[in-house]
């Protein structure tokens, strides 16, 4: 009846440097690439943050100070392998029984650049809470606001 | 093949979401659903079926009836907004990767140029 199959996004892009330096800078400045409009938080975002230790907590603080939680690091081993836990749910809210998974590969290339994966695991553990699902089409801010967005730079 | 268009049409209508609502708490035959609603059962009908050719809800008999509930194939369009959101983190995490190499190298060597991954 009810769809088991895991539901799994996957993306990948090739940037010029190796994957250590490449692992550094998705870790430790995802403030700067971060869509702005995609945050959970009251206030403007200041900072994303990726604790560097299996364990650690992955969340973003506002610029009033308040830290909202993401998820945690559940693999950490730089320069190739990191994998945190996203548990912001459809309505964009934390939720520390609900768990996806976040895994990122850096692949050297023979350009000395790396191939950086992304997939975006159990997405289909977002149909336990299909109520929630649809507020997120319902809210301005939510996803349906920056679709056009989306459509127009990810193709 | 269900695009985030035709999920977004269905879901552009108070009434529509109003019934996902209900849906969400419980499955219900046309009738129930009416009821619980300000419009005529005919009315109900119609945005059912606008809902089922989006995915949103399905349908199952349970004796005489037809049962709607919500229809987990709706997720697709879920998966749908994930992708192109990761597409976007990516893509500027490249733009990024890009304008820290140029500067660290020192040169006008040109990086190669992102690229998307395949939009699957």
């Amino acid at each position: 009846m009810t769809e088991t199959t895991e539901m799994t996004v996957r993306r990948s892009v090739r940037v010029p440097c190796e994957p250590a330096k490449a692992f550094a800078l998705f870790t430790e400045r995802m403030a700067d690439f971060w869509p702005r409009d995609h945050s959970i938080g009251d206030s403007p975002q200041a900072a994303v943050v990726v604790e560097p230790h299996v364990g650690g907590r992955w969340y973003e603080r506002g610029e009033d100070g308040v830290e909202c939680r993401w998820g945690r690091v559940v693999e950490w081993a730089p320069p190739h392998r990191l994998v945190l836990t996203w548990q912001i749910t459809a309505e964009w809210r934390y939720d520390p029984d609900f768990e996806t998974l976040v895994e990122l590969h850096f692949t050297p290339e023979p350009d000395g650049g790396c191939l950086v994966t992304l997939a975006h695991r159990h997405l289909e553990r977002f149909g336990d809470r299909a109520d929630a699902m649809y507020e997120v089409f319902d809210s301005a801010g939510g996803w349906a606001g920056t679709m056009t967005a989306f459509t127009r730079v990810a193709g | 093949m269900v695009t985030a268009d035709v999920v977004l049409d269905a879901l552009g209508d108070a009434s529509r979401r109003l019934i996902l609502e209900h849906l969400a708490e419980q499955e219900s035959p046309v009738g129930v659903l009416a009821a619980r609603m300000p419009i005529s059962r005919p009315a109900v009908s119609q945005h059912l079926r606008v809902l089922k050719d989006a995915r949103l809800v399905s349908e199952h008999v349970a004796g005489t009836r037809r049962i709607y509930r919500v229809d987990p194939a709706g997720l697709r369009a879920l998966r749908d907004y994930l992708d192109g959101f990761w597409g976007i983190v990516l893509h500027r995490f490249a733009d990024l990767a890009e304008e820290t190499h140029a500067a660290s190298a020192g040169r006008d060597e040109p990086g190669p140029h992102p690229t998307e991954g395949n939009p699957s």
